[in-house]
């Protein structure tokens, strides 16, 4: 298929090549030969985008038209989901996960199901995904065209001012520690590209997805503030612990890190993680008595 | 191709509510079409002030801080985030309450932005105060036989923060509208907690010149004042509620108000923008009149 015999891009797309480069990797374009990709486009393709699932099609008038939806819902058959024909829509879903609470971090992987946008155009698409995921396209773009701007942590760290002055005080092991805990494919679905500095990379990996994360963000400079607070203090020596203590003191952070704790029953006194076997270890630990 | 409007506010991690205005307001400014594009960003939420620019085809960009005064976020933290080449305080020539804006390329993009002066200082807030006076008593002629007292945070990081407080008090006091009109703080003199103090009328409205509803307008205020016994549960006061023999409305954050959004595009008709009708479109839509005294100030 030529340019020629394609109806005309929407003045949206037209003025951003982001948005185009997007939607002809939608289309699946770069990748096979043009007959390959009409034949495809025709029969629908899909493809994932954080937990975002999209659907593209060609319309018997050659019109491209598109679907979107949660990529766990794959398999739900579509008159199950809430049906939602505006980008907008997406600004509230993305605001809160399955069980109501305050997404801050919309690269979370905490997306919630049960919707699904339909026969949206390619600039509607483009909207309903930068509402979904901010400045995903253009940072993906940059990528692909080999000019991300990546701002390392050190530099990220040394901008702060404010209450954030002190991050910078974080360095080395401390920062592979911050990016571990929150910068991971099950914590944010973005591909980590920073790293300390241009000449010192983490060990952590970078994740899997398909659009970077250029610099630490708001969240991560937050989790360091505190992290930082933290690591200026000395170590207390009045605190001892047996190697059973020990075993539940970590089995409560993995519960809780992983957000297990929520599924530890009442009844299961074997698991560390345990509200009474907890409340019991608080009692020995941090009791008066 | 046209102009893009972001409105630039705060945001939070914790409290969803912070995000709010900022989206409503961007949500009422698009449908006027008076820009060709329309975006939120947050220093705390995504888009960030970081790489919203990057989001928007327009080259010519306006971007209103929705803040309540100059100071440290719109003087410092948004300048440096949205990489304004050659941003200088100085450029808005302001001693805390002039800002109107001043034009910058920014570095990572090339975009041309005309950094605007914060919503809370312009003459337009005063009217949007008075506004939020009337929509929380019900009575569109409130003033004769009532107090009017707007609420601010006070010092903190923010040198400013008390002057706009005390600008508008002082153009609402000079329209003799209210019996009585009062700027008080937070966290410094004269100190909210004292409100009946401050006022002979039986009648005290209360509005704070906050951007959105969170803690401090929902929790601090309401317990400060005697609105709601402290630890009570955020938004859980009576309107009006009863204050030492005061009867006494509480507006919450004036940033909620619909008519905000005129003032952001005043702002960004100050700076140049072509809002075409957008403006007085706007303002029919939430019943306001036509413009008292906004606009370009000087």
């Amino acid at each position: 298929m030529t340019d020629d015999a394609s109806p005309p891009l929407p003045d949206a797309v037209r003025d951003r090549p982001a948005w185009r480069a997007f939607l002809h990797w939608v289309e699946g374009a770069d990748e096979s030969g043009s007959d390959g990709y009409r034949g495809a486009l025709a029969d629908g393709v899909t493809r994932t985008w954080g937990q975002l699932l999209i659907s593209a099609r060609e319309t018997e008038d050659g019109n491209r038209r598109y679907d979107l939806r949660h990529v766990d819902d794959d398999r739900t058959p579509t008159d199950e989901l809430t049906i939602h024909d505006e980008p907008a829509a997406l600004r509230e879903l993305r605001r809160s996960d399955a069980a109501g609470r305050y997404r801050p971090l919309t690269s979370a992987p905490t997306l919630r199901r049960g919707w699904a946008l339909t026969d949206l155009d390619g600039a509607a698409l483009c909207r309903a995904v930068e509402t979904c995921y901010p400045a995903s396209i253009p940072n993906w773009h940059r990528e692909r065209e080999g000019d991300l701007d990546v701002t390392h942590w050190r530099e990220t760290a040394e901008r702060q001012t404010g209450i954030y002055d002190l991050v910078d005080e974080l360095a080395g092991d401390q920062v592979e520690r911050l990016a571990r805990a929150c910068c991971v494919d099950s914590q944010c679905l973005k591909r980590r590209q920073w790293d300390e500095s241009p000449d010192d990379a983490l060990d952590v990996p970078r994740g899997d997805g398909q659009f970077p994360c250029r610099e630490p963000c708001s969240l991560v400079v937050s989790a360091a503030r505190e992290v930082a607070l933290a690591e200026r203090e000395d170590e207390c020596d009045d605190l001892s612990l047996s190697a059973a203590d020990r075993a539940q003191v970590e089995r409560v952070l993995e519960a809780v890190a992983t957000g297990e704790v929520d599924g530890v029953r009442d009844g299961d006194l074997e698991d560390g993680a345990n509200r009474l076997r907890v409340r019991y270890l608080r009692e020995k630990l941090f009791g008066d008595g | 191709m046209g102009d893009a409007l972001v409105v630039a506010a705060h945001g939070s991690h914790k409290n969803p509510h912070s995000a709010r205005p900022a989206v409503d307001h961007a949500g009422t400014i698009r449908s006027t079409g008076a820009f060709a594009e329309v975006h939120e960003a947050f220093w705390k939420e995504e888009p960030s002030f970081r790489e919203v620019l990057r989001t928007v085809a327009a080259d010519e960009v306006y971007v209103v801080p929705l803040f309540v005064s100059e100071g440290y976020f719109t003087e410092q933290v948004i300048p440096r985030e949205l990489r304004l080449d050659g941003w200088d305080p100085g450029a808005w020539a302001s001693d805390g309450l002039q800002a109107s804006a001043a034009t910058f390329p920014a570095r990572d993009t090339g975009q041309r932005v005309h950094y605007c002066g914060p919503v809370g200082t312009h003459d337009a807030m005063t009217d949007v105060i008075v506004r939020r006076a009337e929509t929380v008593t019900g009575t569109p002629e409130v003033g004769p036989g009532t107090g009017l007292a707007v609420v601010g945070h006070g010092t903190d990081r923010n040198e400013h923060s008390a002057m706009a407080i005390e600008y508008h008090a002082e153009r609402i006091r000079a329209r003799d509208r209210f019996d009585e009109v009062r700027a008080l703080f937070m966290d410094e003199e004269p100190e909210v907690d004292d409100l009946t103090d401050h006022f002979e009328s039986e009648n005290v409205v209360l509005v704070p010149l906050f951007v959105a509803d969170g803690y401090h307008t929902q929790e601090d205020i309401p317990a400060d004042v005697g609105l709601v016994e402290p630890g009570a549960p955020p938004g859980a006061y009576d309107v009006p509620a009863s204050v030492d023999g005061h009867r006494v409305w509480y507006a919450g954050a004036v940033g909620t108000e619909p008519l905000v959004a005129a003032v952001i595009l005043q702002r960004a008709a100050d700076a140049g923008a072509a809002v075409g009708p957008a403006l007085e479109s706007v303002r029919a839509d939430v019943g306001a009149p036509p413009v008292a005294d906004g606009g370009r100030r000087r």
